[in-house]
């Protein structure tokens, strides 16, 4: 089926298979969506694709027994079929003691994730943009291995309760690597938007390019602790490891970092930096999202952390119910307040310490502390009195995000990133001077 | 990279699971017009994959089902050889030899686009069509067929142990994988396989009131190329000593009742003194440090820059295989691939380029030998049959290479675990995977684990906790100065290892004898926020 689903159109197929149910609740969800991608390697593209999906699920309740069903085909039999499955399913499903019903209908903010120009990329277009970045790592005589992957998709939903919602959006990633063809080189370059048009690959291509140039003959530093300047793709994805732990419901049941002992949390206590605020808008303009939670919830602009107060966690709607709080839910967006201070002049005041381009391999050493593990990499240098010396060989480090926003020097102005650790999430972010970062040990990887 | 959790096709019926997928005839004629039609527009080389996936997945908490998911996809892939250049498209819910025969020339297209900007043709190893054959993992009982109630039910008792014996929360969970594949290639291969996976697991949680300190603990179970049958439980599957570990049989209540008792105990253990120790490492952890350290350097696609973008590179380059001395390890170390060992998460009788599966050495007494290669490549490692270790996680991804089972080759002379902690002056014994990262060309790793036991003057003195070890590869192998002999063999692994862009999964086993590793680095990874 061809991808162009208006809201209206697609209102009306959902009244049409909520029209079959006859369960006690019925919920029914729409996600159309196609990606185009191509990969390239040693300055040769080596795979392309793409891939439509149109998934109708529908969710049927009888009293708390909940049963789930999705179709691909979207005959008027086999939308009938769907509604029918989905309620024996429910028959047979053993009762969910946490399942507290539908919601409502809500009142959503507006949010433009949809741009045309991505929605309508053109093979060429997409072809093009790759030929380009390949010409430049040809012409500077470096290798670049890259992918680019465009998205687009209108998701839908729509209850017996009365509620409907509807968010069609656009989004394209862009990664580049860049090795010095004697391998003693990387760089590093990501870019992520909503709008195709946005999108320069050759620019992203020649930081990628300085940054492989620039590391060659990277030297030895003793492990230890020092002043870092984290780049927004390296802050970003260690914050990651905290924004996945703003749960309630592991607070309470004094499993997370935010839990205490006898059952209490850290919500509403400060713990880390006053300069520090993150937040959520489905609205804002640099980062859209999605203006409705999964399960329908309309998302608010939400602290989550105010001038290093722990001030929101999500809340499933069962969690909230029993604790008698609003359930706010899980945000689809994170944005950092930040500086200023652009990245040179964030160098330019730093008497000694390391920048750092990218972190990788993260992993969750202990959830207790949020103690993560990981390498810097794609462009590790060294900064005495205000200026890049030279290249030096990546660190592991062992660090808390909790730690380090402790830690923090100065921040500079936040930039929209894209997750290098395998969520490809795009948050904002600004590039960060953190004192006393752990270092744990030398690697010998470019 | 572990671990990407995959998407999975629609949610179905748990009786669509026990349908039978298409006949095979109709299979055949399906794919010989994607054949036919791929050639007719120019293919020197075609291959047809018609896949049926199915996944069940059943995830509970304390006393309560959280999810029964059951999902089936289906679809077929078609990949072609046209103007030297590789093309792939898939379809979807393919019924007709039309819609094959569309995906194909839609494939051929592509490889034409794709030759243009290309400098290289493909060079593609000969392999010689086996005709029509199949393949099965040998299993005694389908967990397909085994009621959901009964699946709860156990699952239910295993959360009901663990609660009486001291956890706070408990998470438990079954995932099951069908895997029902048919290849067809122009090099005359019909290959109907239909591949079995299980994997029982659970976390378990105890929290110290007093303190608000909480550790846990994670089953000793392997995912597994098999299916019900590996929670038959046999005694004979059992490993005793400091705790029961399992082989071909898992015990899931008997490890529930362990591991909340376990994560109790670690709550009060002794927190490392960082430093360098001599390693006892259980197979049960060390499946996790031979994939980051040695499986995925040794990707031919690795070595030569394909997954620098993402996974990244290898140390162990081309000049040192060439050199024919380059020490991986001690020569107490062989380390071998192999998609045949009965009961991994590897193991089919075909690749999915219709090559037969076999066993092959990597590293031999401590020598890099070889790495591991598919069609495409294996004429760069001067060889000219593939070694069969080519996946597609889908019918609707391409296929590339991916990692064979690779294990450490237990030791030659007799040695018991008993025997070879007696003489550890100073020593910590693992048990279990824990956190974990390497860098992208896999020189420094970083482990944690499950259970860590000190060993002082050849005896177990109690447990430790935040422990792990920072090692770099070359010399972690070269640390190795025993490895207990074949009865103490046991298979680790993943079903979720990830690679390529956009990222495909794929499951993996590991084994190995308990083996030990001289004067490692250990950290501590205790904190204070």
């Amino acid at each position: 089926m061809s991808i162009a689903a208006s809201e209206v159109e697609v209102k009306a197929l959902l009244q049409k298979v909520l029209g079959y149910s006859k369960a006690d609740e019925c919920e029914v969800n729409l996600l159309d969506e196609e990606w185009s991608n191509i990969r390239y390697a040693r300055n040769e593209v080596s795979t392309c694709g793409s891939l439509a999906n149109k998934t109708l699920t529908v969710r049927s309740a009888f009293g708390k027994r909940v049963g789930v069903a999705a179709i691909n085909e979207f005959d008027e039999a086999a939308l009938e079929k769907v509604v029918r499955r989905s309620e024996e399913l429910a028959r047979l499903a053993p009762e969910n003691p946490e399942y507290v019903g539908l919601v409502g209908p809500q009142t959503y903010l507006k949010a433009n994730g949809f741009f045309e120009s991505t929605a309508n990329v053109s093979p060429s277009a997409r072809a093009g943009a790759v030929v380009e970045s390949i010409r430049l790592c040809r012409d500077q005589k470096q290798l670049g291995a890259g992918y680019l992957e465009d998205r687009v998709s209108y998701a839908a939903l729509m209850n017996s309760k009365g509620l409907f919602a509807y968010y069609p959006s656009t989004q394209v990633n862009f990664s580049l690597t860049v090795r010095t063809p004697d391998g003693t080189g990387s760089g590093y370059a990501t870019r992520g938007y909503n709008d195709f048009n946005q999108l320069k690959t050759a620019p992203a291509t020649q930081v990628a390019v300085q940054k492989a140039m620039g590391s060659v003959g990277a030297r030895a530093l003793e492990p230890g602790k020092y002043t870092v300047i984290l780049e927004p793709l390296a802050a970003g994805v260690l914050l990651e490891h905290l924004f996945g732990a703003l749960d309630a419901r592991s607070a309470d049941e004094g499993r997370s970092f935010l839990s205490k002992p006898g059952g209490k949390t850290r919500l509403g206590e400060k713990l880390i930096d006053e300069r520090v605020t993150i937040y959520s808008d489905p609205t804002f303009a640099e980062l859209p999202a999605s203006p409705w939670s999964g399960d329908g919830r309309a998302q608010e602009k939400t602290a989550w952390i105010e001038k290093g107060v722990v001030k929101n966690v999500a809340y499933s709607r069962y969690w909230a119910q029993k604790k008698g709080v609003k359930a706010i839910p899980y945000p689809n967006n994170f944005i950092m307040l930040g500086g200023t201070a652009s990245l040179d002049e964030m160098i330019k005041s730093t008497q000694r310490g390391i920048l750092v381009t990218k972190l990788w391999y993260t992993r969750s050493v202990d959830p207790q502390t949020l103690l993560v593990t990981g390498l810097t990499r794609d462009g590790t240098f060294y900064i005495e009195n205000g200026r890049i010396k030279h290249p030096v060989k990546n660190f592991r480090f062992n660090e808390s995000p909790i730690i380090m926003l402790n830690n923090v020097e100065m921040l500079g102005k936040p930039e929209r990133m894209v997750s290098s650790e395998g969520s490809f999430a795009n948050y904002m972010i600004p590039p960060m001077k953190i004192r006393e970062f752990t270092f744990s040990s030398l690697s010998e990887a470019v | 990279m572990l671990p990407t959790l995959p998407g999975f096709g629609r949610s179905v019926d748990p009786q669509v699971l026990l349908e039978p997928g298409l006949d095979v005839t109709l299979k055949k004629r399906l794919a010989n017009a994607g054949l036919n039609a791929a050639k007719a527009q120019g293919a020197s080389y075609a291959d047809v994959r018609i896949g049926r996936y199915l996944n069940q997945f059943i995830v509970t908490r304390e006393d309560k089902v959280q999810n029964i998911v059951n999902t089936e996809s289906y679809g077929v892939g078609v990949r072609v050889i046209a103007n030297g250049c590789w093309g792939f498209a898939a379809i979807g819910e393919a019924k007709t030899e039309a819609d094959v025969a569309r995906a194909a020339a839609k494939a051929v297209a592509m490889a034409k686009a794709n030759a243009e900007l290309a400098k290289e043709p493909v060079q593609l190893a000969p392999q010689k069509g086996f005709g029509e054959v199949s393949w099965k993992t040998p299993i005694t009982k389908n967990g397909f067929e085994v009621p959901i109630r009964e699946k709860v039910d156990l699952l239910m008792s295993v959360n009901g142990a663990a609660l009486k014996n001291g956890a706070n929360f408990v998470d438990s969970a079954l995932f099951m994988i069908n895997e029902q594949k048919y290849f067809a290639s122009t090099d005359g291969s019909y290959i109907d396989q239909d591949v079995h996976r299980i994997w029982p697991n659970f976390t378990i949680t105890a929290i110290d009131p007093k303190t608000g300190k909480f550790q846990t603990r994670d089953s000793l179970s392997a995912p597994v190329g098999m299916s019900y049958d590996y929670l038959q439980v046999n005694p004979s599957d059992k490993v005793t000593g400091i705790t029961t570990r399992y082989n071909q049989g898992y015990d899931m209540l008997e490890d529930a009742i362990a591991g909340a008792k376990q994560a109790k105990e670690k709550l009060a253990a002794k927190s490392v003194e960082a430093g360098k120790y001599d390693l006892i490492l259980d197979p049960s952890h060390t499946w996790l440090t031979i994939h980051e350290s040695v499986g995925h350097p040794l990707e031919l696609d690795r070595v030569l820059g394909y997954e620098a973008n993402l996974a990244g590179t290898s140390f162990a380059t081309l000049d040192k295989w060439k050199s024919k001395n380059f020490n991986y390890g001690s020569k107490e170390v062989t380390l071998f691939a192999d998609k045949t060992q009965k009961g991994s998460l590897g193991a089919v009788g075909y690749d999915d380029e219709g090559v037969s599966t076999k066993r092959w050495d990597l590293v031999k007494d401590g020598v890099l030998v070889n790495y591991q290669a598919i069609r495409d490549q294996v004429h760069i490692i001067g060889e000219n049959e593939s070694q069969g270790c080519c996946y597609a996680d889908s019918w609707g991804t391409v296929q590339f290479q991916r990692m064979a089972n690779v294990s450490l080759a237990p030791g030659k002379q007799k040695l018991s675990v008993q025997d070879m902690i007696k003489d550890v002056k100073k020593g910590i014994y693992i048990i279990g995977d824990g956190s974990y990262s390497i860098d992208q060309q896999r020189y420094n790793f970083q482990f944690g684990g499950q259970l860590f036991y000190e060993i002082r003057d050849g005896q177990i003195a109690g447990m430790l906790k935040d422990v792990a070890y920072q090692s770099n590869t070359q010399e972690f192998w070269n640390s190795c100065v025993a490895v207990c002999d074949e009865s103490d063999y046991r298979l680790g692994g993943s079903f979720f290892d990830g690679k390529g862009q956009p990222i495909q999964t794929n499951s993996v086993s590991h084994g190995s004898s308990t083996a030990r590793f001289n004067g490692v680095n250990v950290i501590n990874t205790a904190r204070k926020i």
